[in-house]
């Protein structure tokens, strides 16, 4: 698979995606990296200030190994991964073998309400992905 | 495998530290943290034990400049060295760009070295990467200690076990003083670089 190199009509599509659909909603910042801990696209409300490349490094870490665990249990994966704070909070989602969307969002988005806005958006980050990779 | 955002001309770049548990691959980072800091925008990330030991990760994230208007971002890895956490050490190589093989030259230390290289070949295989292929430099550190009366291997004997199939660029360094650190960083930056630009021609 060929996901090292993203046009930039995909990368835009992919970032009006993620304004429309989760910025919006009032998500503080959202992350696309890959399994490897690269970044793919960020986007944030303007205001929050997280140093992403190690918040990538990191996140890839955590899920790899939360997914090593699934297998160890015998769980083909862990389907969803939520940290929660008292101010904020950190939702992991898998978009494919390869991709990972991340959103860090305050105490006033409900966990359900992002989870139902988040699987929206993946499936449309996948169609988008999907031209990329025909 | 790098990641190029052709929006933003960003070229992300993964160099792993590899080597046995004690070599020196953190100190090897933690001087480039200290010699590089003003090209350097974000804090080094380690996640070590209690006792300092490296957990799972070390993570140093810099910006190299521009090449043909692109921006490089090398982003450098340790991984933990001890011998129980190779789960660890294959995730942490998932997608590597670039290997610097981190070799401890105290003369007790002569049989990890070998092993772990001979890991780092076999897990490399796990990602259908070759050891044969992938940019690779070997630094033999530690060389200071001779001066401190710890029998140090000489160089000739850690490139016959380490390097003589390889025959990659190597280096004698020593982490704690500095010396090579930035010579080994450059050249592993410099062969992973030119080896993205031939992936991508």
């Amino acid at each position: 698979m060929n996901y090292g190199i993203v046009s930039q009509e995909q990368l835009e599509q992919i970032d009006t995606i993620l304004s429309s659909k989760l910025i919006k909603l009032g998500v503080d910042c959202v992350i696309i990296i890959d399994m490897a801990g690269n970044i793919i696209t960020a986007k944030d409300n303007g205001e929050s200030k997280y140093d992403v490349y190690s918040f990538a490094a990191l996140a890839a870490g955590n899920f790899a190994t939360v997914d090593a665990m699934a297998k160890l249990v015998g769980e083909a994966e862990f389907s969803l991964l939520f940290h929660k704070g008292k101010e904020s909070n950190i939702h992991f989602s898998k978009i494919d073998d390869e991709l990972l969307l991340i959103s860090m969002f305050g105490k006033e988005i409900s966990l359900g309400f992002l989870r139902l806005n988040v699987v929206e958006a993946i499936e449309q980050i996948r169609k988008v992905w999907e031209g990329n990779n025909v | 495998m790098s990641f190029i955002n052709l929006k933003d001309k960003v070229v992300q770049v993964k160099i792993v530290y590899y080597g046995p548990g004690r070599c020196g691959k953190t100190t090897n980072l933690e001087y480039v943290n200290r010699k590089f800091r003003n090209q350097i925008q974000s804090e080094m990330v380690s996640l070590k034990t209690h006792g300092d030991r490296t957990l799972f990760f070390d993570f140093l994230p810099f910006d190299m400049g521009q090449i043909k208007g692109y921006d490089i971002k090398i982003q450098l890895y340790t991984v933990p060295g001890q011998v129980k956490y190779n789960a660890t050490r294959k995730l942490v190589l998932k997608g590597v760009d670039g290997v610097v093989f981190v070799a401890d030259a105290m003369e007790k230390q002569r049989e990890k070295n070998i092993r772990s290289l001979n890991q780092l070949h076999e897990n490399l295989q796990a990602y259908k990467e070759s050891i044969f292929k992938i940019p690779l430099v070997i630094q033999y550190n530690k060389i200071d200690l001779k001066d401190h009366g710890v029998p140090v291997l000489p160089t000739a004997v850690l490139r016959k076990d380490l390097n003589s199939r390889l025959r990659v660029p190597d280096f004698e360094a020593s982490a704690i003083t500095g010396y090579n650190v930035a010579a080994t960083l450059k050249k592993i930056i410099s062969l992973t670089v030119v080896s993205i630009q031939k992936k991508l021609l």
